[in-house]
């Protein structure tokens, strides 16, 4: 009787909330962008290795060239739970970049071969330079930017989440924003000419231009070129590199969940087994004297 | 309920048992990673990758010194004599007998490459010092000879030498 | 206390050691023949879960300081290195954010649960009063964590509520640039919060070991309100209490090990992962979950001073509440009118909390100024009121006979009058 007038509480509640959630315009800034599947997602989600290889030869031939990643190492990329390349494969990488180092005996600074134990070179040196080349606007760093990024999930789609484990909302707006440029509606006014019209991100006016389009990057293992598959690629790959144990840490999961459900029956049936004298009659304990 | 059959102990022990032994493993694997967070975690395992060093630049009777994993390294370009007396003594003698030849590589007694830490308790010794030319080391006393053997003093060991290779006759490639 | 039974130590060690420091006394009579109410439920079991809590976030908190910067320039990239690079480094920093959220999960049960039973009556004041201080100490210790990682809501965070202080008379504004140590948060502001984040919880414990006390000094209250009488109205702290503490703590930790591995960044917010930036602020900044009903009493107030006056006064009111509640009574198992109220309370809360999300704006901020009405005036009225007017049902005799006629389940209606 009394459960069943707190569930009304919770319900008028509820339908307090709901009432209240509509007048407020705020909500409808930010477009809601499509759900995408991801092999990461869910309790036993992994990433794909070929999918995180293709994501980073996308974001190294197309992202690279404004946005920095000052958070990974060469050494990330051989990784395990990671796009897995070989050891040597990703000091090859490492050895495309030049590194700045020094100062020398002679007090200069110097470029030497990347190694794989730096971090990769950012395409501008400071904020500064990088604001000045692209309009004003500073392209943000993408070592957690899968992360960063999120949309409002609103009751009650933010308490099911709890259970159904929704997290990918960073690598479906990211993908979202790679396909969302449109042209700008007619009542719509640009704050700036050199800005572009996205659908996705708050506000729609965004600097960056549309990044990617059909066969911008060529594929070595046969996936589409398109502009889709771009845009899912290269979001799984700044997951990767926001949360690059991702897999360990589901797996770990996994292994203290199975442990506490068992310890969790086992300390239940010796309660039941240590109580059982009580529950059956009072007085049943000695007292200690 | 005055007597319980002796099955009912058993299976009462037993679960006992197996609740207790349940909880010790997952003290000790939570124990894991508190132990684990200590040891040099991925950044510090990369940076301490090989380094080479251009031996080019080091002139007859100096000695250089670089780091190799947050230790110096000493690299001494020995001359003729001290190399003749390095490997003219009575290793009889010696506290850690060890010939000069095991502690040069093979063609290229000229270059002595050592952990310049002291043995005996970590301090760095100075070289060009001591009874035998070799090195000093300032905390404690002990003396070591040019082929960085102790001689005297304290310190129970030879100065240890760094894993290395020779790339080329000028260039070494540490760790 | 009447089952306290002096500890006889048996080996020739433990005689030795008891007349010179009788800590395994102590210990025993504390933690093994401290006699517990026999029908206390679940819900008892929060206290000894955040004492588990209180440990984890300790002990973790010391690991993540072993590789964290509390600099400006660093901080940030200090966390993604524990994050990246630092073995098990995930694990650890994702087990202190979640394990902060858990922490005041279990003690908003805990405080809930002494509110339902009315723990806070005498003689039990001392007690509750010292957990109101306990929840003012993790307001504090919780907010400075969040600031060290230094991202945006780190920074707007700790800019905000500090900035409650500006709203004191005359010496706001000084008191402010004390705390920040400059002109601004920065870096000398970030390196205090985190000097003060590794101090209290060493406070937090101290506190903790005065609840305990005071609580072993009154005992503990149970669903029924009424105070053990007989010897089979307990039974021995060790097993009973501790195997039932031990299953909550384990279902407990299903649940925190849910979040930490599962979904480590879901009690979090996004704009966190952005470092920190002094020239912009977030679009939309709030608080941790856990602070957000207190965050919409603020909010809820027009007048900036007010404002803080009635987010103070509504932690500060809890401790006043051991005599705000006029009833004789203590478990609402026996309260039918309080019963009510107290749920309505509850949804209030949560209903508060929600808002506290949601910007401050059109219906949002009607709503929050009446339930902040609602919260303040369940205490000054309601609850004065009812204890004067309520008509209650009758008590058991003791803890035993309530057990015999059958013991109801939390929140169902008390079992009818017994004839004696």
């Amino acid at each position: 009787m009394n459960l069943k007038r707190t569930i009304l509480a919770f319900a008028a509640a509820g339908a307090l909330a709901g009432a209240l959630a509509t007048p407020a315009a705020h909500a409808a800034e930010q477009v809601t962008p499509p759900r995408q599947s991801w092999s990461f997602s869910g309790p036993f989600g992994k990433y794909d290795p070929a999918q995180l290889q293709r994501g980073f030869k996308v974001y190294k031939e197309v992202c690279a060239a404004c946005h920095s990643m000052n958070l990974l190492r060469f050494r990330n990329l051989a990784e395990p739970g990671g796009p897995e390349f070989s050891l040597a494969q990703a000091a090859a990488v490492a050895a495309e970049y030049k590194i700045k180092d020094g100062p020398n005996e002679q007090g200069e600074m110097f470029e030497r071969d990347g190694r794989i134990a730096d971090a990769f070179p950012a395409p501008f040196p400071n904020d500064a330079a990088a604001r000045a080349a692209n309009g004003g606007v500073l392209p943000p760093d993408m070592s957690v930017i899968a992360k960063a990024r999120t949309y409002e999930r609103g009751f009650p789609w933010f308490v099911l989440d709890m259970f159904t484990q929704y997290q990918e909302q960073g690598p479906d707006y990211l993908t979202a924003l790679m396909l969302g440029y449109r042209e700008k509606p007619a009542d719509f006014t640009m704050p700036s000419p050199t800005m572009q019209y996205n659908m996705y991100f708050p506000g729609h006016a965004i600097g960056m231009p549309p990044p990617l389009s059909n066969d911008r990057v060529t594929y070595d293992d046969g996936a589409p070129q398109t502009l889709e598959q771009y845009s899912k690629d290269v979001s799984a790959f700044l997951m990767w590199i926001a949360e690059p144990h991702l897999v360990a840490r589901k797996r770990l999961g996994f292994q203290v969940m199975i442990f506490l459900i068992v310890f969790a029956g086992l300390l239940y049936f010796t309660k039941k087994k240590v109580w059982h004298a009580v529950d059956l009659e009072p007085g049943a304990v000695e007292k200690k004297a | 309920m005055t007597t319980m059959s002796s099955a009912g102990h058993t299976r009462r022990d037993f679960l006992y048992v197996a609740t207790g032994a349940v909880a010790a493993t997952g003290a000790a694997a939570t124990l894991i990673p508190l132990i684990a967070q200590m040891n040099p975690d991925a950044s510090t395992i990369a940076a301490g990758a090989p380094i080479e060093v251009d031996l080019g630049p080091i002139a007859e009777g100096q000695v250089i010194k670089v780091f190799w994993r947050g230790k110096p390294i000493f690299i001494n370009h020995r001359t003729k004599k001290q190399i003749e007396e390095a490997q003219n003594v009575n290793l009889a003698s010696l506290p850690d007998p060890q010939p000069d030849s095991a502690r040069v590589k093979e063609g290229h007694a000229q270059w002595q490459v050592l952990i310049g830490i002291c043995t005996h308790l970590g301090c760095i010794p100075i070289a060009h010092q001591g009874t035998y030319d070799g090195y000093f080391c300032p905390c404690h006393g002990s003396v070591y000879d040019t082929s960085g053997r102790i001689r005297s003093g304290p310190a129970p060991l030879n100065l240890l030498l760094p894993p290395y290779e020779f790339v080329s006759d000028t260039r070494i490639q540490i760790g | 206390m009447s089952g306290h039974s002096l500890y006889q130590p048996q080996s020739p060690f433990m005689k030795w050691m008891e007349r010179r420091l009788p800590i395994a006394g102590l210990i025993h009579s504390s933690f093994v023949v401290y006699p517990t109410p026999r029908n206390l439920n679940y819900w008892w079991t929060f206290g000894g879960i955040l004492t588990f809590m209180l440990g984890v976030q300790i002990i973790t908190g010391i690991v993540l300081a072993m590789h964290y910067t509390p600099h400006v320039d660093y901080a940030f990239n200090s966390v993604e290195h524990i994050m990246r690079d630092v073995n098990y480094g995930w694990l650890l920093r994702y087990l202190h954010a979640n394990g902060a959220a858990m922490f005041f999960l279990a003690a908003y049960v805990h405080m809930f649960r002494g509110m339902y039973y009315g723990s806070y009556k005498e003689p039990r004041e001392v007690l509750w009063i010292l957990g109101v201080i306990l929840l003012l100490l993790i307001i504090a210790t919780g907010f400075m964590g969040y600031v060290l990682p230094w991202g945006q809501m780190s920074f707007w965070a700790a800019t905000v509520i500090t900035n409650l202080f500006s709203a004191i008379p005359l010496v706001g504004e000084p008191i402010v640039s004390w705390l920040w140590g400059g002109y601004a948060v920065g870096n000398p502001t970030l390196n205090r919060f985190y000097s003060l984040h590794y101090l209290l919880p060493f406070v937090i414990a101290g506190v903790v070991v005065l609840h305990i006390w005071a609580l072993h000094v009154a005992g503990q209250n149970n669903p029924t309100g009424v105070e053990p009488r007989r010897d089979t109205d307990t039974v021995p702290f060790t097993p009973y209490a501790t195997i039932k503490d031990s299953f909550l703590m384990i279902v407990f930790c299903i649940l925190f090990a849910w979040f930490v591995f599962y979904m480590p960044n879901y009690l979090g917010h996004a704009d966190n992962y952005i470092p920190a930036n002094p020239a912009v602020t977030p679009t939309h900044i709030v608080p941790e979950w856990y602070y957000l009903p207190f965050y919409a009493i603020l909010r809820a107030i027009p007048n900036k001073l007010m404002g803080v006056v009635a987010l103070g006064a509504s932690i500060v009111i809890l401790a006043f509440l051991p005599w705000l509640d006029t009833s004789k009574v203590r478990s609402a198992r026996y309260r039918p009118l309080y019963r009510q109220f107290f749920w309505v309370f509850v949804v209030v809360c949560v209903g508060l909390g929600w808002l506290g999300s949601k910007p401050a704006e059109g219906g949002y901020v009607i709503a929050a100024r009446i339930l902040t009405l609602y919260y303040f005036a369940h205490f000054l009225i309601v609850l004065p009121l009812l204890g004067l007017f309520e008509k209650t049902k009758p008590l058991p005799n003791s803890i035993t006979e309530s057990v015999l006629h059958g013991d109801v389940p939390l929140g169902a209606s008390a079992p009818p009058p017994v004839k004696t």
